[in-house]
């Protein structure tokens, strides 16, 4: 599989505290990269660096390449809003606009211009099927978003995403503010999803990662301590801390 | 305090689970050949039922991996150790039955006189039972070398039952009447270098458990 996002030496400094020491991966296209480690070890770091999130804060230094198609997202010359249409971003807290369900999913295609209502109409429908979210909303498509479960929430914001035709879905704990059951429902998603975009999820849960990703990379105190597919490392994972990691006696 | 402490030692009770069944099996082959060798019929039906604690606690093994698994859902090595010694119990079991297998022809041949001293079957029992200590030695102190020298004593084993093979088949072609025990004995020596397959394959578990590799030792 062809690699969509190929990361190189990339370091990250907030002011003088590194963050991210000499990291390099490769995200194949359409597969899920699941980034795996304890708190602080800069996997949200990492996710967040593949949009630019960073570039929000200040005193954030970033040395290293990062390319999506063969194209260095830190270059100049990159459109930012358009690189974040590209490469969406799902977060830990369902966030919708305190708005219809139908205006969150149409409120990026009309910030991209698209005036027409039978098209926004149909972007709507499909994007909203393609979270798996349709069936549950299409009677109620005008009412307000912040009546959905968390659940349905976060897929309401996958199906935002979804609207602007992205390449790339980040997901940063997507479902650590949920119930089991709307848990499986976005990993199911998840496993759709993947046949069309690519997909790095940052999970707290290793049987999260074990169950949804292709393959999975160990952050450790801002080092990227080994990447694998994921069978291969949760089963016979080649470094000790990765083993003490995922059995749990790490600490 | 050291993380999954509850984890540990119910890993460590399957491991003492593990040698109990070892210990099981050991005997189960030791009594039976002796009830061959002595013409013990009683020694003999008391290792045929004697296989129900062998499948007992086998299954209290298993049952006891699945509960861990599905409770404890465990990665890398704690995965490994569970399907390992999982594998394990099952090979341990099949020596059990080999054993039975043993009584029973006893039963078969009982009291009509030997047609030879039994010389080479003992010697086959006493390595398939040093393999089976060697190996789950070797499980629990996670010593690949020691699991490889375990198998290494299959081949003495397949050697003794060659050489069982060539001297039964003389007796036979000099003596027909003799077709009928030898035929029993061939049995026997086929059983106990099947149990020593089943102990190679303990090794191969033991290959995998540590190191996480799958090689075919047998």
């Amino acid at each position: 599989m062809r690699d969509k996002i190929v990361v190189e030496n990339l370091d990250l400094f907030y002011g003088d505290n590194q963050a991210l020491k000499n990291i390099s991966l490769k995200m194949p296209e359409r597969s899920v990269t699941a980034l795996i480690g304890p708190s602080g070890c800069g996997k949200s770091t990492f996710i967040r660096s593949l949009n630019r999130m960073h570039d929000l804060l200040p005193n954030v230094k970033i040395l290293g390449k990062i390319r999506i198609d063969d194209q260095d997202i830190y270059n100049d010359a990159t459109d930012i809003s358009l690189l974040r249409k590209r490469v969406g971003m799902v977060f830990q807290s369902p966030n919708p606009f305190p708005k219809s369900i139908y205006e969150n999913v149409a409120y990026g295609p009309r910030i991209h211009g698209e005036t027409s209502k039978a098209h926004l109409d149909e972007i709507v429908e499909v994007s909203l099927k393609g979270s798996v979210l349709w069936n549950e909303v299409k009677d109620r498509l005008h009412k307000s978003a912040m009546g959905l479960s968390g659940g349905q929430q976060q897929r309401l914001c996958i199906a935002r995403l979804l609207a602007v035709e992205p390449e790339v879905l980040l997901m940063d704990e997507p479902t650590s503010a949920l119930d089991p059951i709307s848990t499986m429902k976005i990993e199911e998603l998840i496993g759709q999803l993947k046949l069309k975009y690519t997909i790095v999820i940052v999970t707290h849960n290793m049987h999260q990662a074990s169950r949804i990703s292709d393959q999975t990379a160990f952050f450790l105190s801002g080092e990227l301590v080994e990447t694998d597919e994921t069978g291969v490392l949760f089963t016979r994972p080649a470094d000790q801390r990765t083993e003490d990691y995922i059995s749990g006696r790490f600490g | 305090m050291p993380t999954r402490q509850l984890f540990d030692q119910a890993l460590d009770d399957l491991n003492e689970k593990i040698f109990r069944l070892g210990d099981m099996a050991r005997s189960q082959v030791k009594d039976a050949m002796t009830s061959l060798d002595k013409q013990d019929l009683e020694l003999a039906n008391q290792v045929i039922t004697g296989d129900l604690q062998v499948n007992e606690l086998q299954a209290e093994i298993e049952e006891q991996c699945m509960l861990l698994i599905a409770t404890q859902q465990p990665f890398a090595k704690d995965l490994r150790k569970i399907v390992g010694n999982f594998k394990i119990s099952i090979n341990l079991e099949r020596i059990g039955d080999l054993a039975v297998d043993l009584a029973k022809l006893s039963l078969r041949i009982g009291n009509e006189k030997l047609i030879k001293p039994l010389i080479d079957l003992p010697r086959m029992v006493e390595l398939v039972r040093e393999m089976i200590t060697q190996g789950l030695m070797a499980g629990k102190n996670e010593n690949t070398e020691e699991a490889l020298a375990m198998a290494a004593k299959d081949d003495i084993v397949d050697h003794l039952y060659n050489q069982i093979f060539s001297e039964l088949l003389i007796l036979m072609i000099e003596d027909p009447k003799k077709i009928h025990q030898s035929t029993y004995l061939l049995f026997a020596a086929r059983a106990l270098e099947r149990a020593g397959d089943y102990c190679t394959n303990i090794s191969e578990e033991v290959l995998y458990i540590v190191a996480g590799k799958r090689e075919d030792l047998n």
